[in-house]
Formats: C-alpha cells, structure tokens, sequence
C-alpha cells in the first residue's frame, strides 16, 4: 500500500533549492551525538563531503585511510566487525566502482553493518565527464544480493533514510544528491523502506521517479494537468527492494509507465519496473535515464537533453496516455 | 566422486592448555594438533575431490599456533566483543580453517564430512554467517587485510586491548588493496594488528619471484611502517613466540613474514606447485597419512597435549 504525502501549494519548479549534502552532514552529525558507534569513513572526501564539521566535532570518528576505495570499504566492514556503524562517505563513482568486490564481499555477502553513502551521484560532477558521473552505481547493486539501495529526492528524504539505516541492521547503499532539489517532503515524513509513495494522484499516465528527477516529473505532471492529462506520480525511493505492489497498481490503474531517473537506462530504477511488469501485469513502459557516456554539460543540461526537462518527461507521458 | 563419509571425520578436538603450562608444553600441544588438522584435512580434501591443499598445509602450522594459543578466543567466547579477531585472507584454504575451527571446538568435527556438498555451511570459501568463528567472507584475494585494518580501528576507538591477526597469502601480496591497507595501519599506528604473511614462494601454477616478484618483502613491509619479523612457519616455537610477542615496536604495526613450504611436510607435495589445488589419490592419502603418522613416531590418532574441551 502506497501513501500520499502532500507537495508544497504552488510549482514544485520555484520552489527553493537544496544540497542534499547539507542534509547528510547534519543528520550525521545528530546521529554520532547519540550514538557512540557512528563514524564516518572517507577516501580524502572530507571537503567534497562536506564533513568538515564533523571531523572538528569528532575528530577520532572521522576515519581517513586517504584516497583509497577499495580500502575504504574493507576498513569499514572491518569497523562494523568491531562494532562500529560506518557511514562510507564517497563520490559515488569511486565508491561504487574502485571498491564493487568489496562492497559485494566484505559488506553484502559478509553482511555487515555498513551504510555506503555515494555522494554527488549521477551526473552530479556534469563537465567533469563520464569518469566523474555515477550513473552506473544503481544498476551494479542492484545486481547484488542483501544490498538495500535508496535514491532519496529531497534533504528530508535524505536525512530520513539515514536514520533507518542507522537504526537498522546491515548493508544499504544511499545516493546523497549534490544538484540542488526543491523540498518534496514536509517535517513529519518518514521513510519505509522497500515502499513508493504516491506524491501525485492520476489515473491516466503514471510517472515512476527518485532522486534529483522526482521534482521534474512532478512539474511535468503539472503541464500534463494542463493539458487534461491527470498523471500519478509515484516516489520510489527504495529501487531494491522495489515495492512491486505500487508498479502493478499503475501499470493496472493508468495506461502507461514512465520511468525517469539520473542512472543508465539498463537496469536501474527503469529495469526493475520493466522487469515487475513484464512478470506481474504487462503494459507499456518509457524508460528515460541516461544511454550514453555523456558530453559535456552541466547535470541540469543533460538530464533535459536525456528527455527529463520537466516538458520532456511529460511528452513522454503523453504518448501513453493516448 | 565419494563425498567425505561421517567415519572419516573423526579428528580428536583440542582444548587449550592452562595459561601456566610452559611453553614446551604449548608447542606440544600445538604439534598435535597440527598433526591431526593435516590428517583430517587430507581426508577433506581427498572425498571431497577438492581443496587447496598445498595452501592448506602451509597455513596449518600458523593457524594451529594461533587457535592452540595465541588468539584470546574459545568456543563460548565466540560472539564476545572483545575476543581477539583472526581474518583468513586467503580464504581458499577454507579447508584448512574448518578443520582447525573443529580440532579447537569451535564447529563439530562430524560436520566437517559436509565440506563442499550441496548446501553445505562448509563452502570452499569461508562465510560469517554459516560458519562460527569465521570473521569475513574473503575468497577475493586482498580483502583480509582492509578488513583488519578497520578491525583493529575500532579496537583502538574502544581504547581496547583486543587484538587483530590476518593471514595473507604471499601472491596475493600482488593486489593493491594490501598496500592501501598497510599505508592506513601506519598512519593511525595500529601496533596491535599483526599481518602474518604465508610466505610459501609459490602461486597458482609459478613461483611468486618469476610471476610478480615480492621481494624485498621485508625491505617494503619496514617502508610501509611495519615492525618486521621473519619466522619459520612451520617451527612452532618461533610462531608461538613472535605471535604472542607483538607489538614489537610500540605504535606500528607486526608484520610477520612466515617462511613456509606449500604442501608441509608431506614428501611429494612439499613445495611442489603442483599440489596448488591437486587432489589426492588413494594412494596417495595414505601415503601421507603414514608420513604424518610416522613423523610423530606413533600410529595413534589420540594426541598428547592439554585437556580436551
């Protein structure tokens, strides 16, 4: 079952921006406060984390093993074997490709309590180029067993699926956005995981969305009401597990699914709703992600040029809909 | 191929001896067991129709000593927090671990007659969550010493004495995630970890020096700020001595090069690469069986030390 948390009254587009990041450090911050076991683990990513703070405010639990991944995170499964809740806080390009065995061995397999945390995912690092862009972190966890993997599309969001993790046993993998994102959520949201969150209500067209591409489809949704076009917007936060009733809802409810993410278009939040509804309840899928290693551009430049301006993800939407 | 029959997995589990025997004592201690681990290990590996043997035999002597007496863990001190923590690095001699996880009492030694069958807790590489005892899933080659690392991290936050001991091979020296690791150690002076290095010379189908030569290891391990030693992993005098020693030098970390012989002390294996992953025959395991035998002068499987758990 899917619940309706309301958006803020006016256009999601004007509304403020936020680094998520800002979000990350505090709530880190408020989660060492309180628990003794919390430390950070970083590959020399203090500044571009923006732990700084935090090292002044827990200069011991701030580890540092220096630009090293694959170290990084053994030294952190290592942590959680001590006890230890490690918050691995990386770009999520290194993260997630320098240190993958490890994460799938030490952390995954082993079963330990680490939270891996890929900061400025996506297309976050745009004219630093694809060496910089993380937009395959989604698909190759998906691909490992135990991993929990969360794509939070505002600062609540953010700080919210930080607590869960702090307060739950075992691996999970967060992306902690850098492009500034409107607020979705109000104070009182609170993260379930492995469960979407319908932000729109529409039975024409559903657009499924996480991270920094929620608010543009649910401003594309705004233009499809324009036009007469209701589409239902679902959150899904949590990419695995994937909260399958939610997919089949839509794909029964609308005419169509529209997938729109910052990740490759194989096998990340679009391969998995594809996969839910070629099994459960076939209907017609538009998978919007990023098919290519990029040119250069800024993250906000790109995603319109993949189709996820707020009018290329409703255009989409609209040839469902008919 | 004949799976490992409950008869032949009747090892005799070893208890630990009394912190006030003398080290005489503990060394004959820990030779019976070695003994017995090799034997059983044999049969392992022989009605399994796979293993690592070579590897195995020489870490044995290294593992016997660890879990004969050195590391501050029993069977009912599995799960504490401030046991000390072994890592097997190279974790495909999961074989040679299982049975020294049983001839201490740590996992029932007519478990090990499952090694590698379908659905077995005994995988040819070791798992945290099957297996007591077992601190991390490695397999991957140079994951064991990162993992030590953070270990040894949390012990010095704790402001702990608990110790950490991870076994690496020496080919396995060659994946960077080793060096990342030792860098880490040396800098946040980890001087309660030990790395002990199964310095065997030999990888899978070569010597280490005409794959990717090691050496100086010694020189590289003291540049990396490590407090080195070099013992004779098969004299367990030595071992028990240096491993329970460490820290050498206070704020840096042990690194401890075991010179070893792959497939000790059996005369046809015995730094023979071939015996990388070979497995025995008929013939051959009981060939070996009387080598061991015969090395302890007796044809008893009973051992002479200690009090059995």
């Amino acid at each position: 079952m899917t619940s309706t948390v309301s958006a803020p009254t006016g256009s999601i587009a004007d509304q403020p921006r936020y680094d998520c990041r800002n979000a990350y450090v505090e709530t880190l911050a408020d989660l060492a406060q309180h628990d003794h076991r919390i430390v950070g683990v970083v590959n020399d990513s203090v500044g571009s984390s923006k732990l700084d703070a935090f090292k002044k405010a827990f200069p011991d639990r701030l580890i540092n093993v220096g630009i090293a991944e694959q170290d990084m995170v053994g030294v952190a499964a290592g942590l959680a074997n001590g006890g230890r809740i490690a918050f691995v806080s990386a770009a999520s390009c290194f993260l997630t490709a320098r240190a993958l065995e490890q994460i799938k061995a030490d952390v995954a397999y082993s079963n330990r309590n680490v939270k891996l945390c890929g900061m400025s995912p996506g297309m976050a690092y745009g004219e630093l180029g694809p060496t910089h862009h993380s937009i395959e972190d989604i698909a190759w966890l998906r691909a490992i067993d135990n991993m929990i993997i969360i794509v939070p599309a505002d600062p609540i969001e953010t700080a919210a699926a930080m607590r869960w993790a702090a307060a739950t046993e075992g691996p999970a993998f967060i992306r902690v956005s850098r492009m500034s994102v409107p607020a979705i959520y109000t104070d009182d949201y609170e993260f379930v995981p492995g469960k979407a969150i319908t932000v729109r209500g529409g039975s024409d067209v559903t657009i499924i969305s996480n991270g920094t591409v929620l608010w543009r489809s649910l401003a594309a949704a705004e233009l499809l009401a324009d036009q007469g076009i209701e589409a239902r917007v679902v959150s899904m936060p949590t990419v695995k597990p994937l909260d399958v009733d939610a997919v089949v809802a839509a794909a029964r409810e609308t005419k169509g699914i529209v997938t729109a993410e910052e990740a490759t278009v194989a096998g990340a939040l679009g391969g998995a709703v594809a996969e839910t509804v070629v099994q459960h309840q076939p209907t017609r899928v538009t998978i919007l992600g990023v098919p290519e290693f990029a040119p250069t551009g800024s993250a906000g430049f790109l995603l319109d040029r993949y189709g996820m301006s707020p009018e290329g993800i409703a255009e989409a939407a609209l040839k469902l809909s008919r | 191929m004949t799976a490992l029959a409950a008869e032949h997995a009747t090892m005799p589990v070893f208890g630990r001896l009394s912190p006030h025997a003398g080290r005489d004592q503990h060394v004959a201690h820990i030779a019976e067991a070695a003994r017995q681990i090799r034997i059983q290990d044999l049969k392992l590996v022989h009605y399994a129709g796979a293993g690592h043997i070579g590897g195995d035999f020489s870490a044995i002597d290294i593992l016997a000593t660890l879990y004969g007496a050195v590391l501050d863990i029993t069977p009912d001190t599995v799960n504490d927090p401030e046991r000390d923590r072994f890592i097997l690095s190279k974790g495909h001699v999961a074989g040679a671990l299982y049975t020294t996880l049983a001839a201490f009492g740590f996992l029932p030694v007519e478990e090990l007659a499952t090694f590698l069958k379908p659905l077995s807790k005994l995988n040819g590489h070791p798992n945290r969550n099957k297996v007591n005892g077992v601190e991390a899933n490695t397999g991957p080659l140079g994951h064991g010493l990162p993992i030590a690392v953070g270990h040894a991290l949390s012990a010095k936050l704790d402001v702990s004495r608990r110790r950490t001991y991870v076994l690496t091979g020496d080919g396995e020296l060659q994946e960077g995630s080793n060096w990342e690791a030792m860098m880490a150690a040396s800098q946040y002076e980890l001087d309660r970890l030990t790395v002990i290095v199964d310095r065997n010379r030999l990888q899978q189908g070569a010597t280490t020096r005409e794959t990717n030569d090691l050496d100086p290891l010694e020189t590289k391990a003291a540049a990396f700020g490590f407090a080195v030693v070099d013992v004779n992993g098969h004299d367990y005098g030595e071992l028990l001595d240096v491993l329970s020693a460490v820290p050498f030098r206070p704020g840096k970390p042990t690194f401890v090069i075991a010179h070893t012989h792959k497939g000790h002390p059996i005369s046809f294996m015995s730094n023979n690469v071939a015996w990388h992953h070979k497995v025995p025959t008929e013939a051959q395991l009981q060939q070996a069986i009387d080598e061991l035998r015969a090395a302890d002068g007796r044809k008893t499987t009973t051992h002479n030390g200690g009090t059995p758990a």
